[in-house]
């Protein structure tokens, strides 16, 4: 039975890399070469055609697409994915300064969110239909259906301008003790822990109250169960792998929030030199970026579907 | 290659609204929320159809009123960080805000729908093959994927429609085809295959009418991801480009007023929250499905 199990997680994970290469090509595809001629986008119009000549022949764009791709590809395997078109500088260096900073930006976060969505989820479970779970549920869905920058932007305005507990704009760049450091880390913290937790909340709720459904909670509460003992007990040890799947998934949020929140705050993360990058058309730069989040993004979905397929011994028979 | 139908979690409650009798139900099947959620919808729809002719104020004259100007009888919302009204700017930016949104999406589900249909009545490699290509596109983060794009074309308006369209099709597509397989392989298809109809009869007449109502719930939905994205791009600097402005670069453009009680941001950042909040309230309430009923109770 093991050795089942691990040929699935192995054939999940090489459907994982699979994934990421197929991604790989698009993302070439539509920044590398759809748009045209980059040397002529960098040189721009009134370059000579020695000029141009000489350009295209050191950014390699004499070569047929395919072989770019290898070439882009196999550097960006190795961890050289080329100089940035702006600055000349290159991208593995302008990268490795930044993503530490987001990473810790995404691991505050994540230790913060994680057990508060979950513990906030199972009550809303524990009590649903009460006051508790839907008001919960209500300031849930509508942290979901607004888009992350105005839950930014409402928290600047409550914490930072209303109650002034909070400076509104971090750098990591000027942090001399601890206590500063938590300061100018708490506002894209909060900001992004509420996405984070309406997500997860509502997942982990979902998947316990999924579970109460099933024919041995019936039984259970035919026993004269608490209906706490019934949760907590019963229903949820058999949530474990939906709710574990649901932290991974609502993790992914990060991504999309975590853009927002370091141009909001400036703060000095992968995502804004990426969006920068963007404004600039800066494109080796913008590729690097967005095949780290992409990566990211496949890496949590995989973790999700792995938490599933170990969670859930049904799955292992497909 | 199956892709984890988890990936994009928010589809799930789309698939599982049962099919309802009629596809627009009557108003006076629709809950209390249901009909907020209308009525709301109403409103922004109107004033983004008719909102050039409404104006209290020009959306671009900056020369009467002060900087940030605080909510005032003639400035109901405030003055913006050039001193021009928010009324009207927000009113101007609805037609970007829905107008953009609504033309992507409907772009996005004609395509999804098209392409699901084909490849639920056409299968084998047709289908094989458009179901590994979408699932590699689905895989990319939605707004990794407007920012490549992007980056690459730069954002034009008709460029953002495309991308929005680009970026939600493949959503689409896999509801319809999951939709269309099923019944594609009920008797009364069957029937009429061996009657001799053709593919595109099949598709139209026989498919089509049975998945209206989820595609409906579906088109919601889809609808506000693209405000979201959409809003988010604009947000970054990246959307829609000034002197135009969708929501999402009004409340960019005003940050400045957040230390100073900021109407001018508070206001369009509202405008947002309730034209989003109350397309999902409509979803969530559409009459006659499983959602709507364990609500009423």
């Amino acid at each position: 039975m093991n050795l089942l199990l691990l040929r699935l997680i192995a054939g999940r994970l090489v459907m994982g890399l699979v994934s990421l290469l197929a991604v790989s090509v698009v993302v070439f595809t539509i920044t590398g070469l759809l748009p045209g001629d980059a040397a002529q986008e960098q040189l721009g119009q009134d370059a000579t055609p020695e000029a141009l000549a000489a350009l295209r022949q050191q950014m390699g764009l004499t070569q047929s697409g395919p072989e770019r791709y290898l070439q882009w590809l196999s550097g960006s395997v190795q961890g050289n994915p080329g100089k940035s078109t702006v600055s000349g500088a290159p991208v593995a260096d302008l990268i490795g300064s930044r993503l530490p900073n987001s990473l810790l930006l995404a691991g505050f976060t994540a230790a913060i969110s994680v057990p508060l969505a979950l513990v906030l989820g199972i009550l809303c479970a524990l009590w649903r239909g009460s006051w508790f779970d839907r008001a919960a549920s209500m300031g849930a869905v509508a942290v979901v259906s607004v888009p992350e920058f105005l839950v930014a932007t409402l928290a600047v305005l409550i914490f930072a301008v209303h109650l002034r507990w909070l400076p509104a704009l971090s750098s990591s760049a000027d942090v001399s003790s601890f206590g500063h450091m938590l300061k100018s880390f708490a506002m894209p913290v909060l900001s992004l822990a509420c996405v984070i937790v309406a997500q997860m909340m509502r997942m982990t709720r979902a998947a316990v109250i999924d579970q109460l459904r099933a024919a041995y909670i019936e039984m259970v509460k035919l026993k004269g169960a608490t209906p706490a003992r019934m949760v907590l007990a019963h229903a949820l040890p058999n949530a474990v792998g939906p709710i574990a799947n649901a932290v991974a998934l609502s993790l992914s949020y990060l991504l999309g929030g975590v853009i927002i929140v370091e141009v909001i705050f400036n703060y000095p993360g992968i995502a804004k030199l990426m969006v920068d990058a963007v404004a600039q058309r800066d494109m080796p730069l913008v590729q690097a970026c967005a095949m780290i989040f992409c990566a990211a993004y496949l890496i949590l979905v995989t973790v999700a579907d792995l938490c599933s397929i170990v969670a859930n011994p049904r799955l292992r028979h497909q | 290659m199956s892709t984890p139908a988890a990936i994009e979690p928010e589809v799930a409650s789309a698939t599982s609204a049962a099919p309802a009798a009629r596809a627009v139900p009557r108003l006076s099947r629709w809950s209390r929320s249901g009909l907020l959620g209308l009525v709301v919808l109403a409103f922004w729809f109107f004033i983004a159809a008719a909102g050039p002719w409404l104006l209290p104020h020009s959306a671009t004259d900056m020369g009467a009123a002060g900087v940030f100007e605080a909510v005032s009888f003639t400035h109901p919302f405030g003055t913006d960080y050039l001193g021009r009204d928010m009324l009207s700017r927000i009113m101007d930016g609805a037609r970007y805000t829905i107008g953009v949104a609504l033309i992507a999406t409907l772009l996005a589900c004609a395509a999804g729908t098209l392409l699901g249909l084909l490849a639920a009545v056409n299968g084998g490699w047709f289908d094989a093959a458009l179901s590994r290509l979408l699932d590699t596109v689905v895989s990319i983060p939605s707004k990794m994927l407007a920012l490549v794009i992007v980056a690459a074309f730069g954002s034009s308006v008709t460029l953002l429609v495309a991308m929005a369209a680009i970026v939600y099709t493949p959503g689409c597509y896999r509801i319809i085809r999951s939709l269309a397989v099923n019944i594609n392989a009920m008797d009364y298809v069957t029937v009429a295959r061996t009657r001799g109809e053709g593919r595109a009869y099949i598709m139209v007449r026989e498919i089509l009418p049975n998945i209206t109502g989820p595609l409906l719930a579906d088109m919601g939905l889809r609808f506000v991801y693209v405000v979201r994205l959409l809003a988010s791009l604009s947000f970054l600097g990246l959307g829609i480009q000034p002197p135009a402005a969708d929501w999402g670069s009004l409340v960019r453009e005003n940050l400045g007023a957040l230390a100073m009680g900021g109407a001018s941001v508070i206001a369009p950042a509202l405008a947002i929250a309730t034209l989003t909040i109350a397309v999902n309230l409509v979803i969530d309430n559409l009459p006659g499905t499983a959602q709507a009923a364990r609500d009423d109770h």
